[in-house]
């Protein structure tokens, strides 16, 4: 099991150094360390929000409401900025991760408690939170000038040496990676993914488990729709349509398998990486930005399918050893 | 006594279920009417309300498969992106020319095309319905996307409005709603009196069941998909025809819409139960909701919190109804 899945994540560096190298072919300047730092810094969200994605697929489930809780998050934070300029951001960061918390928090009671399939939950929510963006924007944007200087600086700032976009993937990479591997509540994400009659059986909480990731989703959503709106000066009531996907995207292709059970951190980073080169890449091969959502639904789909055969290939080894 | 005593039970509860959702639905029905006709004193004029269905007779077209694809324990979430292809392709069709005709096949054979894609992909591939279409809206609508970029086709034959706009020779009741009555009536037909329909029900309640007594579950399951790309691909004519336009967000954001119809009209969103004269009720329902909402002022993305809430409710409800029937029923059984 751990071979495979070994296997998946060298496959994929593999196919990243592939698509680097064709794309630097065509365009020398791709592997400037400038450039591959832009690509980093633009994957960081991604890899954030990702993460929380990933720990609500292993649970079986799947978060949809992510790219809308973005937008409330960032439409609220910047309207509080707006509105209030004299908050301190340490204020506004603990403010965005508390209402992505409330946010998480819905998804999770009403999936945990009042057990309505995630998918409905979250799809249902999608469409609640992005209203609700526009309720409380009134259909106008926060552009950059109603900001203040100390909120669009929040991701370039190097307090620690790298930018905090980047240092907040960082942090959240090895926060969750601990979490997700070491603590005994991680492993019992993994469990309520697998096979869930037997995991009831020797004591995991389901409900509780259900709850949290989407809690923990949330948190990461209300951090990213923060990070979101500072980076690009302006919360608009579509910011961010459209990334659920995105982030479904990274899992899969980091070999989470939306049966649920199994997925690492480091698969679902290196998927967030070969999406970020791709998008970065397309201008360079003189692609048109409006491919990248097509590439994705291709390349989801062949994650999945690869997925599938895998899963199916760990079953047949597993059948195997039993007959001794 | 196994064989005798507990089936009827079930049926007997369950129908008592559907029986109070559906009156719970008609009353939720007069209210907004009455609230509409207060809204506007025209909505109750027969050929405005007849002209309110424009607005949601296309979703109602998709709910119809989808009623099937959910009772079945499928949910196809890529239907708004199989709306776009189809749009996509007559579009580029009808700028290099083509006729109605053509346009209208290559609407149909777009949506059979990309729900056969789905449907395969589930089927052999052992993946649920729900994430194979998580790609294919991506897909699919990202086709669109990379064709058209921030364009539009707008060039569509004269005789092409008719699906969309016209009304039957002779009457003042539109197209799309004939249209929709034919298909309400077939799928009825179809889930409720054919053994095609026995078998999506047993399918919903007990998959490996159903595959043991001879049910070729993977087949049925791919028919559905298919027919599930067809109807979209059907909406996304009409829709087509009527807006005169294929932008590339055309359609967007429907899904929700549809699997809140559909579970609005009494489908069980774990499978195995529904029928479709509740779907047709949550069709009208949703429809004239959104119409009076409409009346008076409510921007679209607002509208959205009504079915995202809604869609909530409808899932809650008659979960609750149902655990306060069952109580009552041990307190019955306790008592005697």
């Amino acid at each position: 099991m751990l071979k495979l899945l070994k296997r998946r994540e060298g496959t994929l560096v593999l196919i990243i150094l592939l698509v680097l190298a064709a794309v630097s072919l065509r365009a020398h300047g791709f592997l400037r360390l400038s450039n591959l730092n832009d690509i980093l810094t633009d994957t960081s969200i991604l890899v954030i929000v990702s993460i929380g994605q990933m720990m609500v697929i292993i649970t079986g489930g799947a978060d949809l409401s992510v790219a809308s809780g973005i937008a409330l998050t960032g439409m609220s934070v910047a309207l509080l900025n707006w509105l209030v300029p004299g908050i301190p951001m340490p204020v506004i960061v603990a403010l965005a991760v508390l209402i992505g918390f409330v946010l998480g928090s819905i998804n999770g009671l009403l999936v945990s408690a009042a057990k309505i399939p995630p998918i409905i939950t979250t799809l249902a929510t999608l469409g609640i939170y992005r209203g609700v963006v526009f309720l409380e924007s009134g259909g106008q944007w926060v552009s950059a000038h109603k900001m203040t200087e100390g909120f669009r600086d929040l991701p370039h700032q190097a307090p620690l040496g790298i930018p905090n976009l980047l240092l907040a993937a960082v942090l959240v990479t090895i926060v969750s990676a601990v979490f997700i591997r070491l603590t005994r509540t991680g492993r019992e994400i993994y469990g309520a993914g697998g096979n869930r009659t037997a995991a009831r059986y020797v004591g995991i909480p389901l409900a509780r488990i259900d709850y949290l990731v989407y809690a923990i989703s949330g948190v990461l959503v209300g951090l990213a729709g923060l990070l979101w709106v500072s980076r690009y000066a302006s919360a608009q009531n579509d910011t961010a349509t459209g990334f659920e996907l995105q982030t479904i995207a990274a899992c899969v292709i980091g070999g989470v398998s939306m049966l649920g059970g199994s997925g690492t951190i480091v698969g679902v980073i290196l998927g967030a990486l070969f999406l970020g080169i791709v998008n970065n890449a397309l201008p360079v091969v003189g692609l048109s930005p409006f491919f990248q959502m097509a590439i994705q639904g291709f390349v989801i789909l062949a994650a999945i399918i690869a997925n599938s055969v895998v899963d199916r290939r760990t079953q047949a080894a597993l059948l195997r050893t039993r007959k001794l | 006594m196994e064989g005798k005593s507990m089936p009827p039970l079930r049926t007997g509860a369950a129908r008592a279920l559907i029986a109070r959702w559906e009156t719970i639905l008609v009353l939720i029905f007069v209210v907004v009417i009455v609230f509409n006709s207060f809204a506007s004193p025209y909505f109750l004029n027969p050929s405005n309300l007849l002209d309110t269905t424009f607005s949601f007779v296309e979703k109602g077209l998709i709910a119809l498969p989808m009623t099937l694809g959910i009772i079945m324990g499928d949910i196809d979430i890529s239907v708004a992106g199989i709306i776009a292809l189809a749009s996509l392709v007559m579009g580029a069709l009808s700028t290099a020319g083509a006729g109605t005709g053509v346009l209208v096949a290559a609407g149909l054979g777009t949506g059979l095309a990309a729900g056969l894609l789905n449907g395969l992909l589930a089927t052999r591939f052992g993946i649920p319905m729900i994430a194979v279409t998580i790609g294919g809206i991506s897909l699919f609508r990202g086709i669109a996307y990379a064709a058209l970029g921030d364009q539009a086709f707008t060039k569509y034959p004269d005789s092409f409005a008719f699906f969309g706009q016209g009304y039957v020779p002779g009457t003042h009741i539109p197209f799309e709603l004939a249209v929709f009555a034919v298909c309400a009536v077939l799928f009825g037909l179809l889930l409720h009196r054919t053994t095609f329909g026995r078998r999506v029900f047993a399918i919903g309640n007990n998959a490996t069941a159903s595959r043991f007594s001879g049910v070729r579950v993977q087949r049925m399951r791919l028919i559905v998909s298919c027919v599930t790309g067809l109807m979209s691909g059907l909406a996304g004519i009409l829709l087509t025809s009527r807006i005169g336009s294929t932008r590339p967000n055309i359609a967007n954001g429907w899904e929700m819409e549809v699997i809140t119809t559909v579970v609005l009209g009494g489908v069980a969103i774990t499978g195995g139960r529904g029928n479709i004269a509740g779907v047709i009720l949550g069709i009208f329902l949703l429809g004239f909701l959104k119409f009076g909402m409409g009346l008076i002022n409510v921007p679209g993305n607002v509208q959205n919190i009504f079915s995202g809430v809604l869609l909530i409710l409808a899932i809650l409800l008659p979960g609750y109804v149902a655990g306060a029937q069952e109580r009552a029923r041990l307190r019955r059984t306790q008592e005697a």
